[in-house]
């Protein structure tokens, strides 16, 4: 099947601006799902509430528009309820870590199998250019004409400290190694994060004077290197990219059907 | 037939209930007066290869129900006073939605942390307009265990009915409270099913389409049918659309379909009614009290009735505007400001025969309560 075939073409022009780096996350999610074979069916993506989360609107999938913030919880009670089915959960950057930022970290300790993508804009897009618990400091934003003043998460750090087994980034520039992560992502089996860095060249980038789209992404290009790169040991300033976790533990609904075998053991003893 | 009766607090006849209408999943977080409900079906709901989530906060567990209610399950959420308050916004999407979902709550006293063990009934109207946005919604309270078991099996059987999230609004004191129940035998209650779609594989499939009956067949995820879901108003194929004319259809679908159907859906008990010159109107624990003093006044000679309310929302008018018509004094009792007794004025002909006995300091409204309004109002002093 070709990516047009995951899509609901019915719901296009998107809704996103021009420029934006949702859709080349959309492009390269879909080629992860066409190049692992995935039944459209047996796929269910759960948004919350931002530009990001109208992805699940465009696809073919089983799909759920949540509420801000909590799109891993309802995806948690549907991982729960049918383990067989791969749960994909985009998520803004304030949707995932500002508002549901609890969430995140209880589904990544629980292990749950759920490939959560976090499409990182460092801001707020829909309501016009708000900082973002991404933004970081000295960031313009239409909340913080002063610059910002408080610090950013580290994605990576934050999803391996909460128990997360499987943890990447990269960015809209590098769209092979969306598809590539993305991939090893569904098939990795516990809770994954990705963070993909994305360009907002409405707010983000207008407001911090980062040129346009393609201005933005030359930065990522720029402004990036592969995990272990030399280019690293030269300029510490550097945002890594690629695999930061890959391990093996149990899975929530893994250890649920075992519990259980045990229950229904002990209730037959009686 | 055989009769199995057990002894037990009134949250674990919730639990049986929700066991005996065929509960598949329940979400919760512990909250005092409810928690019994969470304990034990993380005992009995793996005994019977079903699921039990602890989850982070009442948000992600109500968040978590609806979303394994898509699936096909039936699920249940069970909190108290501050838990609800925390899930309102998810409850709305559910009823925006239209997913079927049970959400108990266990009322204790408030505003805020409040008195967590001791009885209240102050979420009466928070259980109809605690979310925000025109709504309706179908809330139901008990006074005994038997009928907290029967309750909760008709949320059940309404949320799927009317694909619509339903409250079961309980009391503290019922919830702790130890008495007899006795279970129905399998079948003895009819349960509602998931009503599925028969649209095939590969034919266009509209989630939002009504049948003729008014009911809306579904399709779990996982399943042929792919389909959207979403709190925006949308579509009949669940696609968001702020389109005047289909933003207007469905904000009356969604209130109409509770509305239209008040004579199905309320239920009220009646004692000594048909002659009562004085009538009290009451729910819940406080329903007990009422009824003590009706049959006692009853043994006497008096011509007092009671009328229990099983259904808060949609509130019973017609009932109740038809059986206080011919009484001369009209006393809701309830341990609240009066949330009911406002709706009882609005519904009833002469408003001024109707007149209030409450208790709000987290004890349970006595006998003397009652009798000391039943003085002032009949006029034989205080």
């Amino acid at each position: 099947m070709a990516v047009k075939d995951y899509i609901r073409e019915r719901f296009f022009p998107h809704l996103w601006c021009p420029g934006c780096g949702h859709g080349i996350v959309l492009n390269g999610m879909l080629t992860a799902v066409e190049e692992l074979g995935l039944s459209k069916n047996e796929i269910v993506m759960v948004s919350g509430i931002g530009c990001s989360s109208r992805i699940s609107g465009y696809v073919d999938f089983h799909t759920l528009h949540t509420i801000h913030g909590r799109a891993l919880s309802f995806a948690s009670g549907i991982k729960m309820s049918r383990p067989e089915l791969n749960l994909i959960i985009p998520m803004g950057d304030g949707d995932a870590l500002a508002i549901g930022g609890n969430h995140f970290i209880h589904a990544a300790r629980r292990n749950i199998d759920l490939t959560a993508i976090v499409m990182n804009n460092r801001i707020y897009g829909m309501t016009g250019g708000q900082f973002s618990p991404l933004s970081g400091s000295g960031i313009k934003a239409s909340t913080a004409p002063y610059t910002t003043i408080d610090h950013d998460f580290d994605i990576m750090e934050l999803a391996k400290s909460a128990g997360a087994t499987f943890a990447a980034r990269t960015t809209t520039f590098h769209i092979k190694e969306i598809t590539s992560i993305i991939k090893k992502a569904i098939l990795h089996e516990g809770f994954s994060v990705i963070e993909i860095m994305s360009q907002c060249p409405t707010y983000f980038g207008k407001k911090n004077k980062l040129g346009n789209a393609f201005e933005m992404m030359e930065l990522f290009k720029k402004n990036t290197c592969k995990i272990g790169s030399d280019r690293k040991l030269k300029n510490k300033n550097l945002i890594e990219r690629g695999i930061f976790i890959q391990k093996e533990l149990p899975e929530y609904t893994n250890e649920y059907s075992k519990m259980v075998k045990n229950a229904m053991g002990k209730k037959n003893e009686r | 037939m055989k009769k199995n009766t057990v002894f037990v607090q009134g949250n674990e006849a919730c639990v049986l209930g929700a066991l005996y209408a065929e509960l598949d999943l329940f979400a919760g977080y512990p909250i005092t007066p409810s928690t019994e409900i969470a304990e034990l079906l993380s005992e009995r709901l793996p005994q019977e290869g079903k699921y039990f989530m602890q989850m982070e906060d009442e948000i992600a567990s109500i968040c978590a129900i609806i979303g394994a209610s898509l699936t096909g399950s039936k699920v249940m959420t069970a909190t108290s006073g501050p838990g609800f308050s925390l899930m309102q916004e998810a409850l709305g999407y559910a009823v925006m939605a239209e997913i079927p979902c049970v959400i108990v709550n266990v009322q204790r006293g408030g505003p805020s942390t409040g008195n967590p063990t001791h009885v209240s009934q102050g979420d009466v109207n928070q259980a109809r307009w605690g979310t925000h946005g025109d709504h309706s919604i179908i809330t139901m309270t008990a006074s005994n265990h038997q009928d907290v078991f029967s309750v909760t099996v008709d949320a059940f059987n309404l949320a799927e009915t009317y694909r619509t999230p339903v409250i079961l609004l309980f009391d503290e004191v019922i919830g702790h409270m130890r008495e007899k129940l006795i279970l129905p035998e399998k079948d003895e209650i009819k349960l509602i099913k998931r009503l599925k779609t028969e649209v095939a594989e590969g034919v266009d499939f509209r989630p939002y389409l009504p049948r003729d009956d008014g009911r809306i067949p579904m399709a779990d995820f996982g399943g042929v049918h792919r389909h959207n879901v979403t709190g925006l108003f949308h579509d009949m194929w669940g696609f968001p659309s702020n389109n005047p004319k289909i933003v207007d259809g469905l904000i009356h679908h969604l209130v109409d379909k509770i509305n239209n159907n008040i004579n199905t859906i309320a239920k009220v008990k009646e004692f000594h009614i048909d002659d009562a010159r004085t009538i009290f109107i009451s729910y819940g624990a406080s329903a007990r009290t009422a009824r003590h003093v009706v049959e006692n006044r009853r043994s006497r000679g008096e011509r007092v009735g009671l009328l229990e309310l099983i259904t808060l929302w949609p509130f019973p008018s017609h009932i109740i505007r038809e059986k206080c018509r011919k009484a001369r004094f009209v006393i809701v009792v309830e341990m609240n400001f009066g949330q009911i007794l406002k709706e009882v004025k609005a519904c009833i002909d002469e408003p001024e025969k109707v007149f209030l006995a409450n208790r709000v300091d987290g004890v349970l409204i006595t006998v003397q309560d009652i009798r000391k309004i039943l003085r002032i109002v009949q006029g034989k002093g205080i």
